[in-house]
């Protein structure tokens, strides 16, 4: 399958967006609480209408009839252009949080700049996530404020979290050629400007939960092209079960 | 692990419509700031507000529903306080 840089680039917003919605997901029904399980389903709610809307457009890039449903359900791991980050498990509270802040702390400069893309559609889904990604920085933000200047188990448990995610941050200021033509086409924002305001909110979030911010490691990387961990084949067979035993289906 | 329940908070939003804050319910938080995303999260999932109050539930003083008859019984019988013994004139329209 070739796709243009375009398209793999909107596959890749859109399967960030529905991995990451996916995951949260998961937590529905099984969060410590009622309020933050309404919270959870609203954050994986907003992602998931964000990878709908990237979908959609891919599917008139690639102009042969897919649909968001065709790309959702019916790709395999290899497929799937989402950063590593986004697969990770939820662990406990803390590791769901953790990688929430990582990602909106990205995600959102990262859409504040997409607003000025070039292209029109591109532009318009950035200026509808940009709001909501703001809230998920402030919710996880003020999660890990608490989890990391709370009890001894709680900041251990936020400490741990911050050291296992942070070698899948590097993934998200990666630039490959696909995306090197984009920026230079004014489709892409640069993701090298958006490191300074990304280490801001985390040294921010970091110092006021009296947490360590992981120094510079190896960095994961590949799930952009479609080399992921084995955790996504566990979320695909569960996200994608009804359409494989049940082609076609319709609700 | 310990089990403790977290604070309770009452909630207050102004709709878009509506010119005061309405009580619509009550949610447990940690703090002052979680009890305000904990209440977008819970009341305003379907557009319903503009503006959010939280309020914990201990500031709030309330009448002892013992001294119903003794605080509410003694206007039922005063009638003239409704303004339906007016007749408003044609000219001034809606009201």
């Amino acid at each position: 399958m070739t796709e243009t840089p375009l398209l793999r680039y909107t596959l890749r917003l859109a399967d960030n967006a529905l991995v990451l919605g996916h995951r949260l997901s998961e937590w529905v029904g099984h969060a410590p609480v009622l309020e933050e399980d309404l919270a959870l389903g609203n954050l994986g709610l907003d992602l998931i209408g964000q990878a709908r809307a990237f979908y959609a457009y891919a599917g008139e890039i690639e102009g042969k009839g897919r649909g968001e449903d065709a790309f959702a359900y019916l790709r395999d791991a290899p497929e799937y252009r989402n950063v590593l980050l986004v697969e990770q498990p939820n662990g406990d509270f803390a590791a769901t949080m953790m990688r929430q802040l990582f990602y909106s702390a990205f995600a959102h400069p990262f859409f504040e700049a997409l607003q000025a893309s070039r292209d029109a559609t591109l532009a318009a889904i950035a200026a509808k996530a940009v709001k909501e990604m703001a809230y998920h920085v402030r919710h996880s933000a003020e999660w890990i404020i608490r989890l990391g200047d709370g009890t001894d188990e709680s900041h251990r448990r936020a400490q741990a979290a911050a050291d296992e995610l942070w070698t899948y941050t590097g993934e998200l200021f990666e630039i490959d050629a696909v995306e090197r033509a984009l920026i230079e086409a004014g489709v892409a924002p640069d993701t090298a400007a958006l490191r300074a305001t990304f280490d801001k909110t985390i040294d921010n979030v970091f110092a006021e939960a009296g947490l360590t911010r992981p120094g510079a490691s190896f960095m994961q990387s590949g799930g952009r092209d479609g080399q992921h961990s084995e955790h996504l084949g566990f979320i695909l067979t569960e996200l994608q079960f009804l359409q494989r035993a049940y082609p076609g289906a319709k609700w | 692990m310990t089990e403790k329940n977290w604070p309770l908070w009452e909630v207050f939003i102004r709709s878009r419509t509506g010119l005061a804050h309405r009580h619509v319910g009550s949610v447990h938080a940690v703090d002052a700031e979680m009890a305000l995303q904990n209440a977008r999260d819970v009341y305003t999932r379907r557009g319903e507000g503009l503006s959010l109050w939280v309020v914990p539930s201990s500031a709030i003083v309330a009448s002892d529903p013992a001294d119903k008859d003794v605080m509410f019984e003694p206007t039922a019988s005063k009638i003239y306080r409704h303004p339906t013994f007016y007749d408003v004139p044609d000219e001034v329209g809606h009201m």
